[in-house]
């Protein structure tokens, strides 16, 4: 603690400096967050008595920036860690500090830093406050860019894990060219074409008696962009060489991942097709690390992220990375302005399908490898599914609506590692619609519903919110499990919520149960854990 | 004396941000074109008319209420006014090929960037989307605004109208 300390009282020195000086000499700016809940024991929805009664979440991140340097800190404080957030952050730190300098060729940070290789395959860092994920880096990085489309960049460091470090070393290196940028015969070219190549490596001592551990293991992936006019094609391999770990059962299969993706867009019509092939490729800076923390890559799933209350926080998809096969295909169409079925304001209308199957595995007895995959080879078991139709209309300067139908597979069991929940089949419908009543005041509804005969049965919400712009909103949201088939759990989820926001600051209260999802009301979405009590949520950016 | 020094921290770090907010340049941030070029933020330019960064994603519906809202009257801004909205997405991997698509599908005609780790979003110290900047001749940051309630994009054109006149915002 000593050492931050030090710190704090530099900043202290270099901000008052700051303070008295003019522009010229740099600028300090930053943001803060306070979350902080007073708990209510509920046993019907499992939210535990809580002996702190209150606990909070808070941040300060502060960027000094002066020419070429730039500079910064985040403050974190847990007093003590909210409900739903891993244990491990516990009490206060400097957990992000870093120094760098920039110019037009190079960048050199030192301290901590996030970072992606193309799309985060093979390696990114990165953070997400409102789920309490930060794989951040602490070390050195360089960015160099020697000619005109050209980019190198390298890295050696450790990660965060909570308030400690990752035990492996992470050294990684990506290259990428801009074919276009790189010769300037082709900087009007119709076709532009991208491509990038990664290596990652990890170092963790072998501590382990009973197997001969890889000490070193590296991560490689190559990467092609290709635009043409309306067409772009994104496509990324990667490989991973044997890695036991405490995700794969410590076999010494080595890991492979494909992803290609197609998009065509022209005003009015955009189309998307996706596909993805995952096996083995959970990778991280510590073999023995399960759940979430210490990921060096990121391997997003392949289905929409949903905003809508049931189909967002009832049965979101996660991705299985040590296999799986997944699709996507989406189509946004506009129908015209002024058309006679699209209306004086125009309409639009998407339509998403994404699926995930298992792969074939062929389990090797007596071997170490574990089993064998044939590449092209769909495996029969479905883990996910999601069809919907979405359509959003303006009737006219006071009225719009926006409806939606979903059809949901979901295999419980092997999504949330679980067993003898099965596959949970679902349709969803929902409707969203918003009254002005004049230039600052506007009321808005919802309804959905969610419909299944397994599991906990069916749902509906219903949300009355009412906005008077810029500044305030209040709403009223109510989650009903009517179908539960357990009597004494058809329960009603009901929040309140008010907020206030003015230039970079934000209020917001509630109070109610809630639960776990990705949580949108008033103007800003966040995500937050299942609890019962009264929340306070304070924002700001300066 | 830790808790004192922290609070005195906080203060002056709150204090001097203050002070200064009146003029602040754009950070110098690499993000990337809806065509894969790098695009270093410094370099955002509108000939010395005012200019609006906003912060969005595909999946926040009040970003896209925003975008929506504003694009039935964007066209008149820019006559009246010479604004340029420029609609950063902080949409990662898992959704960044979508962002196209979802642009022209919709029919946007704003300058659409990629910030896919949220290099831009930290370095100007973003929380939630959506956020909206507003940006003087000068290229200084004068304003922001976090969150969209319907209707709020009044207030953010009236400052708009009077950077565009030269008259101050307060």
């Amino acid at each position: 603690m000593k050492s931050y300390t030090r710190i704090l009282l530099l900043l202290t020195i270099a901000s008052n400096s700051v303070l008295a000086q003019t522009i010229d000499q740099g600028e300090l700016h930053g943001n803060f967050q306070l979350d902080a809940q007073y708990y209510n024991q509920d046993s019907l929805i499992g939210a535990p008595n809580v002996p702190e009664k209150i606990l909070s979440n808070g941040f300060m991140n502060l960027r000094y920036t002066k020419g070429n340097f730039t500079g910064g800190l985040r403050y974190e404080n847990y007093l003590n860690v909210m409900q739903g957030f891993d244990s491990r952050y516990k009490g206060s730190g400097i957990p992000f500090k870093f120094a760098s300098y920039k110019n037009d060729k190079l960048e050199a940070t030192a301290g901590n830093f996030y970072e992606q290789f193309g799309g985060g395959m093979v390696l990114r860092a990165y953070e997400e406050r409102g789920l309490g994920y930060d794989n951040v880096f602490d070390g050195f990085r360089v960015r160099y860019q020697p000619i005109k489309g050209l980019y190198l960049k390298g890295l050696i460091a450790r990660q965060r894990a909570f308030f400690a470090l990752s035990p492996g070393i992470i050294r990684a290196f990506d290259l990428e060219i801009n074919v276009n940028e790189l010769f300037p015969q082709l900087e009007n070219a119709k076709t532009a074409v991208i491509f990038g190549g990664s290596a990652v490596s990890r170092y963790q001592k072998d501590q382990s008696d009973f197997y001969n551990l890889p000490e070193n293991v590296a991560a490689f992936s190559g990467r092609i962009n290709i635009i043409r006019g309306k067409f772009n094609v994104q496509s990324e391999y990667g490989y991973k060489i044997n890695d036991p770990n405490a995700t794969n059962k410590s076999i010494y299969h080595p890991g492979q991942a494909l992803s290609v993706t197609t998009t065509y867009s022209t005003k009015g019509l955009g189309i998307l097709l996706s596909a993805k092939r995952l096996d083995n490729f959970d990778f991280r800076s510590d073999r023995t690390a399960t759940g979430i923390g210490s990921n060096v890559n990121f391997l997003p799933a392949m289905a929409q992220q949903h905003t809508y209350n049931l189909p967002a926080t009832i049965y979101p998809y996660a991705t299985q990375p040590n296999g799986e096969m997944g699709f996507q295909a989406e189509v946004n169409y506009r129908l015209k302005k002024g058309s006679k079925l699209g209306g004086k304001y125009g309409t639009e209308i998407k339509v998403n399908f994404s699926g995930t199957n298992d792969l074939v595995k062929n389990a090797v007895e007596n071997d170490t490898l574990g089993y064998t995959s044939p590449f092209f080879e769909v495996g029969k078991q479905m883990i996910f599914r999601d069809f919907h139709i979405e359509i959003h209309r303006k009737f006219n300067a006071k009225w719009k609506a926006t409806v939606m139908y979903l059809n949901w597979v979901y295999n419980k069991d092997i999504i949330q590692g679980l067993s003898g929940f099965g596959t949970i089949f679902a349709d969803m419908a929902v409707v969203d619609v918003a009254y002005k009543i004049n230039a600052s005041h506007t009321i808005r509804v919802e309804a959905q519903s969610l419909l299944s005969k397994q599991d906990f049965g069916s749902w509906a919400m219903g949300m009355i919110e009412y906005t008077f712009a810029p500044n305030w909103f209040v709403a009223v949201i109510d989650q009903y499990n009517y179908g539960n088939p357990d009597s004494a759990k058809q329960i009603h989820y009901i929040t309140g919520n008010t907020g206030f926001n003015k230039n970079g600051n934000r209020i917001m209260l509630q109070y109610g149960r809630q639960r776990a999802g990705i949580f949108c009301v008033g103007g800003v979405c966040r995500n937050v854990p299942a609890s019962n009590g009264f929340s306070i949520s304070i924002t700001s950016s300066f | 004396m830790k808790q004192t020094l922290l609070l005195v921290f906080l203060f002056s770090g709150i204090l001097s941000a203050q002070v200064l907010d009146n003029k602040r340049a754009l950070p110098s941030v690499d993000i990337k074109t809806l065509d894969g070029k790098s695009f270093n933020s410094a370099d955002f330019d509108n000939g010395g008319k005012p200019m609006i960064i906003n912060f969005w994603a595909t999946w926040c519906k009040p970003c896209i209420a925003e975008l929506t809202n504003i694009d039935e009257v964007y066209e008149e801004w820019v006559k009246e006014t010479g604004v340029k909205i420029i609609a950063i997405s902080i949409d990662d991997s898992r959704n960044a090929m979508k962002v196209a698509p979802f642009v022209n599908g919709r029919g946007w005609t704003y300058d659409v960037y990629l910030d896919a780790n949220s290099d831009l979003k930290r370095a100007l110290n973003v929380n939630n989307p959506p956020q909206t900047f507003l940006i003087n001749g000068n290229k200084e940051i004068v304003w922001q605004h976090n969150g969209y309630t319907d209707g709020s994009e009044k207030e953010l054109y009236e400052m708009v109208k009077k950077l565009a006149e030269g008259k101050p915002l307060n």
